[in-house]
């Protein structure tokens, strides 16, 4: 049995509307071993980021458990939707701000994964929207996180673009092996990045069905 | 091209109401050497720095916390629009009033004057604060101080400079009110003296004296510190 990092159980998650409450999250069960990408795969507004907000600590408003499996919370890096950049600061300067002790040797080196060496002394504003979504990523693994949470890291990137920062994505990963949990709306992505694929259903959400990825494109595994 | 006019018009009209450009530069020196012009400079400079230091300060974190809590917004609304629309003078004659004509009753005369532009400006600053980038410091963990300092001030930054800016001018100019109506030194009291002597050389000497060192703190200071806030931008 793998190690397990993270196992989640919600009852349920609503919003208040005007319109008085409205159900997100149904019941879902997610587990997560130390060192496994499991995508979450569903249409748009079912609630997905709504589950990474749970995971990563930013919303603590919802029925259920939030397990770490006996351990204490681990290091989360996110990468949202938006690079959400701190266009004021560089490239490198965005990586060290992140890092609770700054860490320039593995901010750079991650620099160089992602194939943003050469930019790393640019400011976010001169970086087009796939260069800033590789910053992102590579922020995420600057803080050497135990899980990482990619909220459709790839999404408005053309198809060679999203390709290529898969690939990059998967350097990273393979660098420093973590937990990941990928919301995509894109099966094909997910059963390239990922172990195991969850289809979740309109709201509120539920886990409709879990297919586990026989050999995903990313092999070969990190060494442990 | 205004100097040149100005200094024909003078030597055309020969009066002492229009003096001439050279014969102000002349009274600048006279009255730089005597120690009179710096000294009353310096006086009026320590009360401007003063009142902009204690407005901005005051008015910021005033702001910045209607900005971000709107219980405390709808609380001192009011107070902010009264204060906003109430003349200088009037606040000027009360301070003096009541407190007495004292140094911090003139500092506070002036800083008060200028509260509530600041304390409006960064309410807006703060309204227009970006939650998607507080958000991301919550997530990585940034301290308290580290988000303050690299994500919350960069984005009030521009509405502080708007401040500082709109400020300086106001507070110089309310100073020389000020100390026209209380102090007995500095630049307001000095042209308050030359305007009784009806001596236009000389408080055209001030003033030119004293808008020449405004002028100074905003290319010196203020330009060169927004270029360096704001140079990220594309």
């Amino acid at each position: 049995m793998a190690e397990m990092i993270l196992r989640l159980h919600i009852q349920g998650k609503s919003f208040s509307t005007d319109r008085g409450e409205l159900p997100v999250l149904g019941r879902i069960d997610i587990a997560l071993g130390a060192r496994e990408i499991v995508a979450l795969v569903g249409p748009s507004g079912c609630g997905k980021t709504t589950l990474l907000r749970i995971v990563g600590n930013l919303d603590t408003d919802f029925q259920g458990t939030l397990d770490w499996c006996g351990a204490a919370m681990p290091r989360i890096g996110t990468v949202f939707q938006e690079p959400r950049l701190l266009p004021w600061r560089t490239v490198r300067q965005n990586l060290l701000l992140a890092q609770r002790s700054e860490d320039p040797e593995l901010a750079d080196a991650l620099l160089r994964t992602l194939d943003l060496a050469a930019f790393s002394e640019a400011f976010p504003s001169t970086l087009s929207l796939g260069m800033a979504r590789r910053v992102a990523i590579a922020r995420a693994f600057a803080i050497a996180p135990q899980l990482v949470l990619l909220d459709e890291p790839f999404v408005s990137l053309d198809p060679a673009m999203a390709a290529r920062s898969r690939e990059l994505l998967l350097n990273a990963w393979r660098a420093r092996s973590t937990a990941a949990l990928l919301v995509t709306h894109d099966r094909a992505e997910a059963a390239e990045l990922a172990d195991r694929v969850l289809l979740l259903g309109e709201r509120p959400t539920r886990v409709l069905q879990e297919i586990i990825v026989p050999q995903p494109l990313r092999r070969p595994d990190p060494m442990p | 091209m205004f100097l040149l006019a100005w200094q024909i018009a003078a030597i055309l009209a020969e009066s002492r109401l229009l003096p001439t450009v050279t014969s102000v530069l002349r009274a600048m020196l006279q009255q730089t050497i005597s120690g009179a012009l710096p000294w009353n400079l310096a006086i009026t400079l320590g009360r401007v720095a003063a009142a902009f230091t204690l407005s901005l300060l005051l008015g910021s974190s005033i702001g910045i916390a209607m900005g971000r809590w709107r219980r405390l917004d709808l609380l001192l609304d009011n107070a902010v629009t009264v204060l906003l629309n109430l003349p200088a003078l009037v606040v000027i004659v009360l301070i003096y009033v009541w407190f007495g004509l004292n140094e911090i009753a003139a500092i506070a005369a002036v800083a008060l004057n200028k509260l509530p532009t600041t304390v409006v400006t960064l309410r807006e600053g703060a309204r227009a604060l970006d939650p998607a980038l507080a958000e991301m410091a919550e997530s990585f963990h940034m301290s308290r101080w580290r988000t303050l300092w690299h994500v919350t001030l960069p984005q009030l930054a521009p509405y502080i400079f708007a401040a500082s800016r709109s400020g300086l001018a106001l507070i110089w100019k309310i100073v020389l009110v000020v100390e026209l109506l209380g102090r007995s030194n500095g630049v307001g009291f000095q042209i308050e003296i030359y305007f009784q002597l009806f001596d236009v050389t000389l408080i055209l000497a001030y003033t030119f004296a004293f808008i020449l060192v405004v002028q100074m703190i905003e290319w010196v200071v203020l330009q060169p510190l927004e270029r360096r806030a704001t140079r990220w931008r594309r």
